[in-house]
């Protein structure tokens, strides 16, 4: 599962050996090839197929013979392509409010409570911001005091309000506070949800509305399998999100669903977190990615941080 | 869903008129199992054997493939599932220790939670041990589940030695005459090494005070997971020799296809499913009622 793409191809483009180019035949059996290794590395089925088809258009009547070998060809047709998908230059935040607030959003479990905590603490020691920490996550036990151990950890001050339900009034009260207070960074805690549960698709989209956000961010766990669309698309119908979180890939996970993802929404990916603690947060890299879904060893450089 | 309803009519339009299933009638089963996450290897296992199948019996309808499709799916299943427990109970062996396991955020604490009120509701006695020393707030989230349960927990402060809790919890549980123990774990990525062997020394310590213990390595599963639940089960299985699977978030779209690859490629029995957040949401695995909400419009 882990094979390394280009041995794969290699072999596959075996029966290319002795063609001039490659054509309709002779590489439908290395597209089959890609298209398994996408699949493997959980890029969902359908986007995996239009884009063996977009690098078969690529390739078909290359010259097989002049440079490389076929494999490293097709190989760097692939990479090239994939790379260009994921996006272009890393994207910062939108951070001209005053307060800025910025919203975060995902399933259950995703991260983004940590996340919260590593973006105010990124933004306070790299951008010299005052952030505020909200803990909109009424639900989950003891959400709120997690918020509160995680800014306690990195020094920032987290809004909370126990005996209040109203994630909405929560949101509203803590922007208060941080204009009269002087902080000029709001995040945004909520709660995980389902794409599928309306009540609570319908609860976040009342906060987005009440507090117009400049960031809604939608936070989502790198080892998500072929249903990362289906999310996706349903938070970005209700939200309009403005980027991507991609969490958890200090795992070996090849992160598939990031390709997905960017496919179906066509969000930027802004930020990955690759580690439990507060330091473990970058910026995205389209082209590491790029390498990393196709087994090409980004892995090494995300070795154990914990 | 909706690629379900498409399959089932792409799979009749194909397989009519056809006096075998073709090639593309396959494309579109090899369609179905993918984007469920079965995965590759299985989806292609679970192929042939239809092929050979077809090859035997000559013909075949959609009808037909449809059942057999659920036999061969459910066959991969039995092989590891095949007691299937029908509710939630414990071998009579006083304490029952299970220790939880799995990645960050799939649902440890929540399951623990859930499963204690099935125990305590069968009259069992039940103690937890707040084994994740870690993560923030992990001990005050088992804390209120122990709470709404209304079951006794032992734990230690935050940063103290996991192994140690676990060592406790045992200790006292035995002291307390207690049915089952339950140890709550921090969430830990499979290659981390470190935090691997700190989960075979948890487990190892409790051998201290009960010879066999744990009864129970449950690994937890977050059902919207891909191929990398793979790696997850073989490298939890070398740290702890993972016993069963509890697969979480079930209540979701995701329709947690990789246990049938899991199934298949090892031998550890699912035992439970969470479908919801609620205290009430864990139900006991039935593969048959699993294989069917496959093909479930
Ligand atoms: N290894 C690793 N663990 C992470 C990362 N981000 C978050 N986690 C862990 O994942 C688990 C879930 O993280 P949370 O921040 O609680 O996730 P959440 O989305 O707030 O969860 P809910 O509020 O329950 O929906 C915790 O154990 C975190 O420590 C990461 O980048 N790498
Ligand atoms: N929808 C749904 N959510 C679930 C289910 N099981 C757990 N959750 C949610 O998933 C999130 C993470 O659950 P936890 O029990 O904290 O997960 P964990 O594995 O203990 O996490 P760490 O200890 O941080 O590794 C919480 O928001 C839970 O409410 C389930 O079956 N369905
Ligand atoms: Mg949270
Ligand atoms: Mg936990």
């Amino acid at each position: 599962m882990f094979d390394n793409l280009s041995d794969k191809l290699d072999k596959a483009m075996h029966v290319l050996k002795g063609h001039g180019q490659i054509t309709e035949v002779n590489v439908a059996e290395t597209l089959k090839e890609i298209r398994r290794a996408l699949v493997d590395a959980d890029v969902n089925y359908k986007i995996a197929k239009d884009f063996t088809s977009t690098v078969k258009e690529k390739a078909l009547g290359q010259d097989v013979l002049t440079a490389l070998k076929p494999g490293q060809l097709m190989t760097k047709l692939v990479k090239d392509e994939l790379t260009q998908l994921m996006g272009g230059e890393a994207e910062g935040l939108n951070l001209s409010g005053n307060p800025s607030v910025i919203l975060m959003s995902g399933l259950q479990g995703s991260g983004k409570t940590t996340f919260s905590g590593k973006l105010a603490n990124f933004l306070k020691t790299k951008k010299t911001k005052k952030p505020l920490l909200v803990a909109c996550d009424v639900y989950r036990p003891a959400a709120i005091d997690q918020l509160h151990v995680v800014g306690d950890q990195i020094g920032v001050e987290v809004y909370s309000n126990k005996e209040e339900k109203d994630p909405v009034k929560i949101s509203e009260a803590a922007i208060a506070h941080a204009k009269a207070n002087g902080f000029n960074v709001v995040i945004i805690d909520t709660a995980g949800r389902l794409a599928v549960d309306q009540a609570m698709m319908n609860e976040i989209a009342a906060i987005h509305k009440a507090i117009e956000p400049q960031e809604t961010l939608f936070v989502v766990d790198s080892m998500t399998g072929q249903d990362a669309v289906n999310t996706a698309k349903a938070f970005n119908d209700v939200l309009n999100f403005d980027g991507v979180i991609l969490t958890k890939l200090d795992g070996d996970t090849r992160g598939g669903a990031a390709l997905s993802i960017k496919t179906v929404v066509d969000k930027p990916i802004k930020f990955i977190g690759t580690g439990e603690r507060m330091e473990a947060i970058d910026v995205f890299y389209p082209s590491r990615m790029a390498d990393r879904i196709l087994g090409m060893g980004d892995v090494v450089s995300l070795v154990e941080r914990a | 869903e909706k690629t379900n309803t498409n399959f089932l009519n792409k799979l009749g339009k194909a397989v009519a008129g056809k006096s075998k299933v073709d090639d593309e009638v396959l494309d579109s089963l090899e369609e179905i199992l993918v984007s469920s996450d079965v995965g590759v290897a299985t989806t292609i296992k679970i192929i042939d054997r239809i092929e050979e199948r077809v090859a035997r019996d000559k013909y075949l309808g959609t009808e037909e493939l449809n059942t057999i499709l659920r036999e061969e799916i459910a066959g991969l299943m039995s092989e590891t599932n095949s007691g299937d427990a029908t509710d939630f109970s414990v071998p009579a062996k006083k304490p029952y220790v299970i220790m939880v396991v799995g990645v960050n955020g799939v649902g440890k604490t929540t399951t623990i939670g859930k499963l204690a009120y099935q125990f305590k509701k069968k009259g069992l006695n039940v103690v937890l041990g707040a084994g994740d020393t870690f993560r923030a707030a992990a001990i005050d989230q088992l804390q209120i589940w122990a709470d709404r349960v209304d079951v006794p927990i032992v734990k230690q402060q935050m940063g103290s030695d996991p192994a140690s809790v676990a060592f406790d919890t045992v200790q006292s549980a035995v002291k307390m005459n207690a049915d089952v123990v339950i140890i709550d774990t921090a969430g830990r990525l499979h290659n981390k090494v470190n935090l691997m062997n700190e989960l075979t020394k948890v487990k190892r310590v409790m051998q201290k005070v009960v010879d066999d213990a744990p009864d129970e390595v449950l690994l937890v599963l977050d059902g919207s997971t891909g191929q990398n639940a793979f790696e997850q089960a073989k490298q939890f299985t070398a740290a702890t020799e993972v016993t069963s699977l509890a697969v979480t978030k079930l209540d979701g779209t995701a329709k947690g296809g990789v246990v049938i690859g899991i199934s298949d490629q090892f031998q550890i029995p699912v035992k439970y499913i969470g479908v919801g957040e609620g205290i009430e949401d864990l139900q006991v695995f039935n593969k048959i009622e699993f294989v069917d909400s496959f093909f479930r419009v």
